[in-house]
């Protein structure tokens, strides 16, 4: 089954096109170079429908984007709608690192050199 | 070196971060649990956090907010799923109003926290981010759209 559900936020269209090997498969094959529709069915163990349907699924998305030649139809992936993905998950990770890099410092800090806890002096013990 | 390791999945919309220390298990547990320790590195610099409340335990909650260099204070809240000490933490992390009520229209991230001693080789960490709702990308992406992303994930770094 290619169309599980039909969802319709942005961000939900987008995961949902690449929670699928083939589409992940097709996006990278598209960012390389344009595919027609029939060149991809060939590529894939399943029918041209089915190909011509998660190619359906990805351009709603806006992960590719289509054009017709003749009787060909032409895929192309989108670079910005990855880009802005994979810049959202790099953002968050530098935002961990930059937070790790301090966890690190304050392990580094010497126990006994810092002021005694105000309140709570006992670690709290395994329940 | 720290972090040993990041990956990030957008297909399961997740981001996990290895990292290895030289201290045992359980100085790496009371950097999460020590609330005092927790405000040195949760926050960035320019934004550093303050607990008011911090509970660790299954079900526990914690309150926090942040200063910002124009004396803005944003909220954040947890909510700790599972623990198991020196070993395992579990929370949920999320926007707050200004009275510390957690907001339901801002996105919330879980958090993973897997600690583990390795034999001659000090203490790893690994951190699982994920982003359980397609709405909660959305209104980050949307963030970054309206805002500018690196603006905008500054400003909400301590948030996530």
């Amino acid at each position: 089954m290619v169309v599980e559900q039909s969802p319709s936020r942005p961000a939900d269209l987008l995961f949902h096109a690449l929670a699928d090997p083939t589409r992940r498969d097709i996006v990278t094959r598209t960012l390389r170079g344009e595919h027609s529709v029939s060149d991809l069915a060939r590529s894939y163990p399943m029918s041209f429908a089915a190909v011509q349907k998660h190619v359906a699924v990805l351009e709603r998305a806006e992960l590719v984007r289509k054009r017709r030649r003749g009787r060909e139809q032409l895929v192309r992936g989108n670079v910005d709608a990855i880009r802005r993905t994979h810049l959202l998950l790099e953002e968050f990770e530098a935002s961990w690192r930059g937070r790790l890099d301090r966890f690190a410092r304050v392990l580094a800090d010497d126990p006994d050199r810092r002021p005694e806890p105000t309140d709570d002096p006992e670690p709290r013990s395994a329940p | 070196m720290t972090v040993t390791g990041a990956s990030r999945n957008a297909a399961d919309r997740t981001l996990t971060i290895t990292s290895a220390f030289d201290a045992p298990a359980v100085r790496i547990w009371n950097l999460w649990e020590d609330p005092r320790q927790l405000e040195r590195w949760w926050g960035p610099p320019t934004y550093p956090a303050t607990f008011v409340e911090h509970d660790v335990r299954p079900g526990g909650r914690s309150a926090y907010f942040m200063t910002g260099p124009q004396g803005d204070t944003p909220h954040g809240w947890w909510r700790t799923l599972a623990a198991d000490p020196t070993r395992r933490l579990e929370f949920e992390n999320g926007f707050a109003d200004g009275s510390g009520e957690p907001d339901p229209a801002m996105p919330v991230t879980s958090i993973r926290v897997t600690i583990e001693e390795v034999p001659a080789a000090g203490t790893r960490m690994t951190i699982v981010v994920t982003f359980p709702s397609p709405e909660a990308m959305d209104k980050i992406l949307s963030m970054g759209m309206e805002e500018g992303m690196t603006a905008a994930m500054g400003q909400i770094d301590g948030l996530l």
